[in-house]
């Protein structure tokens, strides 16, 4: 029977957990600032290295800046400027992660993709694509005949003239690969430090002294990976910066399950000047998604929807393939990506003052992040640094929640399943919970788990999910 | 997956109204092994969650609040021998029939001669409906508030709006109600009530404002809800301040089971294809309650139950006519939401009780015609509402012999 309810006040909605004074800690090796991708994975390219390395983010998770909501596409590069440092660290990452991937149970499905070219003016550039591509590196990149392109995905609508065919291009998990590589970081003696927030900074000729919202940190060397607000902590600790972050939004239509019969290859458009297009991209969870938009804003943190562009991708989407019609939407959500004027990354290392900055990873930066990690790593510690990785090292393994591998559900002792819809166990919840990086946030167990990303959208499982989180998340799902 | 397949006669997906209904019958016909698989963990489907009146009129001639309604069907449900088989998902059905399912001990298979899904319907959340603004926590189903405040006392929000006048937005208020949970108004796009009229009292008695001709457009707040904008009539976008938004309704098939099988669904419904035995593409499988006609009250799922099992019997026999004889009825009206059955099979035997069910996906009023081969065979007047059902009743001879064309028309009346 139901329980007496009382109200509490509502400023007790949301108190962030409190963890131990920074000012204990000792000095660090190398202080990286901003868990999103990029950070994660010069955190863990630096522990490998032997440094001593503390990771300070802002929010109560990692993940919750630029790269919380991308297209989850492991980039080839093959459309990256030539000779770009965008496109040195795209190949570099790409070869790495094939490397690492099944060591740390990432999943990583091959899907391929292909360019079409809908009018005279994009068919007109696909000879210059594929001409880029093999500049690149990438040599597998070929046109295909408009009836091999349809062959492949016989879903394709009418009107295309020119087809690509990108064999490498493949899907990853986007949470759970920064998360490994974070995992793997703490293995090996690195520390993460959450609702941190850096303030400013002072290097003194041998240390920074670094002012955070957890009280003071001390490191040799400081990497600025902040995302979006790469420039304003750059201004904050150095002066002023040489790039501007030009926040640009990216809104995403999710289909449901049934939606991803009509594709298993990457449908891109044929790519601009300031970004990739409209994509229709299988995800590696068995959805489909349509986006996303390229749309310039002065906010680096608001990345709300509107019915208006939702509606716009959801009639390019059934132009390109109009199946998805009968199809319904499970989810719509948008990212930010920390764009600027200039066209490449802005990477560069003041030694004197021990900062690296790595600004403006813009559109690639899931793909990029372990090659930029390689960079990173050798502008501070040397060139042995960039050595390949080692034997002795650990290799933790993250939980598989994509359907590229074999789910929690189908194992035995599972404990049962709490969300319906991802068939999500009982036992990844309780696991999601626990560990050196819990979820502390509703978002923070989406991204570990799949739980409530589903077709009903919580209608079945928010009561469950609600009892199971209580006394683990800052911001609890009742009140 | 090696363990043996569990045997069964009838396997039915679902212990909801529908499915218990239809188990108990099936057992009280005679047949022997009837298995309920349920993913929750406890049966009853949806009343499990509504702490409120009203259930089980037409069913146990009482007027019940839905978890003690659902206690008492699972209690028959024991009493006539039924297996339920609870915190069992389906995660596939394949032909066979075979049945693919989970449990907390890990996976295993099913096997039955007959199979009926009774997955019931969802609601339309907030993605699906390509709603504006940020996405903070607080915004609910009316079935997820349902099942927070009556099965976890737990509250999501304490000052929410409540979207729509459906029947089923009267029930998050009195959840809400229930918990102590005081909505600061409840809004409705149109000039009416989608339900009853005298429906707007209910708010009125519970001190929540109702505002009609207002539409909820974009949402605002960060961690959690801190106010929706609204439109009022052609051009006055107001904020409303609140901590949540309750989205009741626009109820769906919970069809995926179909979608991601071998059974053919309706695109534009979204509902699996059915003729008048509620008998699916693949002959084997059965569908009813909800998960055919989203959504209807319980009563209606638990009496459809009944009747399908009656179907299920038959078709145990060898008695239903061939599957392969059957007509689509067409329908390209945008009034007409769904028709039931989308098919109909031939049958010589006199059809006794046959009728169409038909829902419309606005308010309209004109005449419905059943044609065949083009001239209309049943007419009805009919001044339908979203959430009313219609019933065209057909002549006894209707499945005797088959038709070319089967079409269902609507020609409005000014
Ligand atoms: C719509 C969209 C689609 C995309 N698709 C793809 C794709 O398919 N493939 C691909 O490879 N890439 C893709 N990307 C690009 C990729 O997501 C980004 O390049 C990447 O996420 C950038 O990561 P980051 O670590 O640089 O920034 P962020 O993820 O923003 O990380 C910066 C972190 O720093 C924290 N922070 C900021 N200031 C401070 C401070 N003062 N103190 C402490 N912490 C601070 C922030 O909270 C944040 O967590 C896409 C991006 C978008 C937006
Ligand atoms: C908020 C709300 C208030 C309502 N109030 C009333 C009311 O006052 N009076 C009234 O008469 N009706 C009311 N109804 C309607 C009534 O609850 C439904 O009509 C009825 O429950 C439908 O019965 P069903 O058996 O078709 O489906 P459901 O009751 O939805 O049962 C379906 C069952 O199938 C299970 N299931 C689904 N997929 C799987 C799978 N893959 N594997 C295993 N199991 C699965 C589900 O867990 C569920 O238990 C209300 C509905 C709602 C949402």
């Amino acid at each position: 029977m139901t329980a007496e309810l009382n109200s509490p006040p509502v400023s007790e909605y949301c108190e962030p957990a409190r963890q131990t004074n920074t000012s204990a800690r000792q000095l660090c090796d190398v202080l990286v600032v901003g868990g999103g991708v990029v950070g994660c994975a010069v955190t863990r390219r630096l522990a490998l290295a032997g440094a001593h390395v503390i990771l300070a983010e802002k929010e109560a998770d990692i993940l919750e800046g630029a790269s919380k909501g991308n297209s989850a596409i492991l980039h080839t590069g093959f459309d990256a400027p030539p000779n770009s440092v965008e496109q040195g660290c795209i190949a570099d990452g790409y070869r790495e992660f094939l490397e690492i991937q099944s060591r740390l149970n990432l999943p990583l499905v091959k899907t391929g993709a292909m360019v079409l070219a809908w009018d005279h003016e994009q068919a007109a550039r696909i000879d210059a694509i594929v001409a880029k591509a093999h500049a690149n590196g990438v040599k597998d990149v070929a046109e295909i005949s408009t009836d091999a392109a349809r062959a492949q995905v016989p879903a394709l609508g009418t009107g295309f003239t020119r087809a690509v065919h990108i064999p490498g291009e493949s899907l990853l998990d986007p949470w759970s690969t920064p998360l490994a590589y974070l995992h793997q970081a703490l293995a090996h003696g690195a520390e993460f430090l959450h609702h941190c927030e850096v303030h400013t900074g002072e290097f003194d000729g041998n240390r920074w002294r670094v002012a955070t919202s957890q009280g003071e940190l001390q490191a040799r060397w400081l990497v600025n990976s902040a995302g979006l607000y790469g420039d304003q902590l750059h201004h904050q600790l150095i002066g002023e910066p040489r790039f501007r972050i030009r926040p640009r939004k990216g809104q995403f239509l999710v289909y449901d399950k049934s939606a991803n019969q009509l594709t298993d290859t990457i449908i891109l458009p044929t790519p601009q000047e300031t970004t990739k297009g409209i994509v229709i991209c299988p995800t590696i969870f068995g959805n489909l998604l349509v986006g996303p938009t390229a749309e310039d804003q002065e906010s680096r943190a608001d990345a709300s929807v509107d019915t208006a562009t939702l509606s716009r991708l959801k009639s390019v989407g059934e132009s390109i393939v109009p199946g998805l019609k009968e199809h319904s939407i499970t989810g719509v959500y948008a990212g930010i990506r920390p764009a600027t004027d200039a066209r490449d990354y802005q990477l560069e290392a003041d030694s004197k003052r021990q900062y690296l900055c790595i600004g403006g990873i813009r559109s690639t930066g899931l793909s990029a992040a372990l090659g930029i990690a390689r960079r990173a790593a050798k502008l501070i510690l040397g060139d042995q640094s960039a050595a390949d990785t080692p034997d002795s090292i650990q290799w933790p393994s993250v939980p598989q929640i994509s359907e590229a591998g074999q789910r929690d559900w189908m194992r035995p002792d599972n404990g049962g399943i709490v969300c319906h819809c991802e068939l999500v166990t009982r036992r990844e919840i309780k696991n999601a919970l626990l560990g050196p990086l819990p979820a502390r946030s509703l978002s923070g167990l989406k991204r570990r788990t799949r739980a409530t990303m589903g077709r009903c959208q919580g209608f079945y499982c928010s009561a469950e999910l609600s009892e199971l989180t209580q006394g683990h998340l800052d911001c609890p799902l009742g009140i | 997956m090696s363990a043996p397949a569990i045997q069964c006669d009838v396997a039915i997906v679902g212990a909801g109204p529908a499915g218990l209904g239809a188990a108990i019958r099936l057992r009280n016909s005679g047949v022997k092994r009837v298995v309920v698989l349920e993913r929750e963990a406890a049966a009853g489907g949806i009343p499990r969650h509504c702490g409120h009146p009203p259930f089980g009129w037409p069913e146990f001639q009482r007027i019940l609040k839905g978890p003690e309604y659902a206690l008492r069907l699972q209690q028959a449900a024991d009493a006539a021998g039924v297996d339920i088989r609870t915190e069992t998902s389906v995660v596939q059905i394949e032909p066979g029939p075979m049945l693919q399912v989970t449990t907390p001990a890990g996976p295993a298979q099913i096997e039955a001669a007959r199979v009926l899904l009774a997955t019931g319907a969802r609601e339309t959340p907030r993605s699906a409906r390509l709603i504006s603004g940020t996405r903070p926590m607080g915004v609910l189903t009316t079935g997820a508030l349902q099942s927070m405040v009556y099965l976890k006392s737990q509250r999501p929000f304490m000052r929410p709006v409540i979207t729509g006048t459906e029947l089923v937005s009267f029930s998050a208020l009195l959840s809400c109600r229930h918990a102590k949970i005081r909505p600061v108004a409840m809004l409705e796009e149109h000039s009416r009530p989608t339900a009853w009229r005298a429906s707007v009292w209910l708010p009125r008695l519970l001190g929540v404002r109702l505002e009609m001709n207002t539409q909820l457009i974009a949402i605002e707040g960060n961690d959690r809800v801190s106010g929706v904008l609204v439109r009022r009539g052609e051009n006055s976008v107001e904020k409303i301040a609140c901590d949540g938004v309750v989205f009741c309704g626009r109820f769906v098939a919970e069809a995926s089971l179909a979608c991601m099988g071998h059974i053919d669904v309706n695109p534009v419904f979204g509902t699996p294809v059915t003729d008048q035995f509620g008998r699916c593409s693949d002959a084997r499988f059965f569908a009813a309650g909800n998960m055919v006609h989203p959504a209807d009250t319980s009563g209606r799922c638990w009496h459809d139950g009944i009747t399908t099992a009656d179907h299920i019997v038959q078709s145990l026999a060898g008695n239903l006519p061939s599957p392969n004889n059957a007509i689509a009825i067409e329908s390209a009206e945008p009034v007409i939401r769904y028709v039931i059955p989308q098919r109909l099979s031939v049958d010589p035997r006199p059809a006794k009780d046959a009728a169409l069910c038909v829902r419309f996906s606005s308010e309209a009023k004109g005449t419905l015609h059943l044609k065949v081969n083009d001239s209309p065979i049943v007419s009805k007047r009919v001044r339908a509402r979203p959430e009313k059902q219609v019933a065209v009743a057909l002549p006894d001879d209707i499945f005797s012999s088959k038709p070319k064309r089967l079409k269902l028309t609507f020609e409005p009346s000014c």
